[in-house]
């Protein structure tokens, strides 16, 4: 009963990908069932799984949660990686609404038309480098410490860390005026946990490729 | 030091307006600087005031938050609206981000054009009937307590009050075929902060018009070109 948590998603990044890195950061293992066809979809639907019709959702502790943002504070919480008092909770919480607001671009590129991605993929760069960058390493200037909260790893780290290597994937030389970042960058990457997740074998999913787009579009009939 | 807290954004509803709810059912008095010309917001980036150069931003305790989440979770956790255990916590999160998202098709809504406002209005009612009240209807019609989470009062019941008046004020009978959820706004109506919050004076901001989005506009430079959900 209180087994692996179960994620059930597309087999690739999208909104699950933050939690599969918070997991794996927290060591915790867990099992993915991986929607492949609009059947799978609906019959979760009459089933009663998912509150509002919609995807991640993973069960964990008895409960089938759906809305990444909760998820991802649930798991947060459970495993020590949400602060030590709501004073260090309200900062997590404001580094990551912004971690997941640059990483919202992002997730939504693919699925827009050739010419929109043109267009809004230099305005991403230009957001990372000029308005969410320079806060992040504002704050690891501010402090000193190797962590973005309360001198110690947190939910906020492991989501900046997501969100440096998503716009890295598309800029390579991002983080070029940002020393501090690029630091961290460093620091994170080699914590025993997140190294492993880097590693080749990891459930960390790859770069949103056509078939991914047209699996999701299939299954939803969005858009 | 714990003064009132000090709101930061425009004259209207937009993403500040959920803060607003909350801390009035709360029972928290709150000062606001209400964001009129481009030079406020250029003074308020200067001064380093909003950490990702937006609004709404919050003082309090000592901190400027921004980003509606980071605030609105710390005032439900410091005036005992979160739960009482990380399960009920979970519960309410889950509860607060379907009616943000169902509450986010309506924020943008002054902002489109004259065509766009019809699809987004055909979309919202969709959203609203299918998918997000038939799910609260459910939660509550499976306990029976006059609450969504661990039977009592909590920030997820204030959210999804706001949703509910929000969505009537684009049909007016959404609601006819949700009869708990009739039960939940007539109940949460009469509790006394949320009657005075709804009462003519208080600090509940009305609905957009065009003097809002022509403010918006201008300060932020910026949604000019909104498009439809769908």
């Amino acid at each position: 009963m209180s087994g692996k948590p179960k994620l059930t998603y597309f087999n690739g990044r999208g909104r699950m990908e933050s939690i599969r890195w918070l997991l794996a950061a927290a060591g915790v293992e867990f099992e993915e069932d991986f929607l492949e066809t609009r059947e799978q979809y609906l019959k979760l639907i009459q089933d009663g799984h998912l509150l509002f019709d919609q995807v991640p959702l993973v069960e964990i502790d008895g409960m089938k949660m759906v809305q990444t943002k909760a998820i991802l504070s649930y798991i947060a919480g459970k495993h020590n990686l949400y602060g030590k008092g709501l004073k260090e909770r309200a900062f997590i919480d404001t580094y990551v609404e912004g971690t997941t607001d640059l990483m919202q671009m992002i997730l939504t590129l693919p699925f827009s038309p050739p010419e929109a991605k043109k267009k809004n993929l230099p305005l991403i760069i230009e957001k990372a480098k000029n308005r969410y960058f320079p806060a992040y390493e504002k704050a690891l200037k501010q402090h000193g410490q190797g962590f973005l909260v309360g001198n110690q790893l947190s939910w906020a780290d492991v989501h900046l860390l997501e969100a440096i290597l998503m716009v890295e994937e598309k800029e390579p030389t991002v983080l070029s005026e940002f020393p501090l970042l690029q630091g961290f960058k460093t620091r994170i990457s080699n914590m025993p946990t997140i190294k492993k997740f880097l590693q080749p074998g990891s459930q960390r999913k790859p770069q949103p490729d056509d078939k991914y787009v047209a699996t999701v579009m299939k299954i939803l009939k969005e858009g | 030091m714990a003064g009132k807290p000090k709101l930061y954004y425009f004259d209207g509803r937009g993403k500040m307006e959920s803060v607003r709810w909350l801390l009035a059912a709360a029972g928290v008095e709150f000062e606001e600087e209400l964001l009129e010309t481009r030079e406020q917001y250029e003074k308020l980036l200067q001064d380093g005031a909003l950490m990702f150069q937006q609004v709404p931003m919050v003082e309090i305790d000592g901190m400027k938050l921004v980003q509606t989440r980071a605030i609105l979770n710390y005032l439900a956790a410091t005036h005992n609206l979160y739960g009482r255990d990380l399960k009920e916590r979970a519960l309410i999160d889950m509860y607060v981000e379907g009616t943000t998202d169902l509450m986010q098709l309506i924020l943008m809504f002054p902002f489109l054009s004259a065509e766009d406002k019809e699809k987004q209005h055909a979309l919202i009612v969709q959203k609203a009937t299918n998918r997000y009240f038939p799910a609260y209807e459910k939660v509550l019609r499976d306990h029976g307590q006059d609450y969504l989470v661990g039977n009592q009062f909590s920030w997820a019941d204030i959210h999804l009050f706001e949703a509910i008046l929000m969505v009537e004020e684009k049909k007016c009978d959404v609601l006819s075929e949700f009869p708990q959820l009739q039960m939940f706004k007539a109940r949460i109506s009469n509790m006394p902060r949320i009657k005075k919050f709804l009462e003519p004076g208080s600090q509940r901001k009305p609905i957009p018009d065009d003097k809002y989005v022509e403010t918006v506009r201008r300060v932020l430079q910026m949604y000019y070109n909104v498009k439809a959900s769908v």
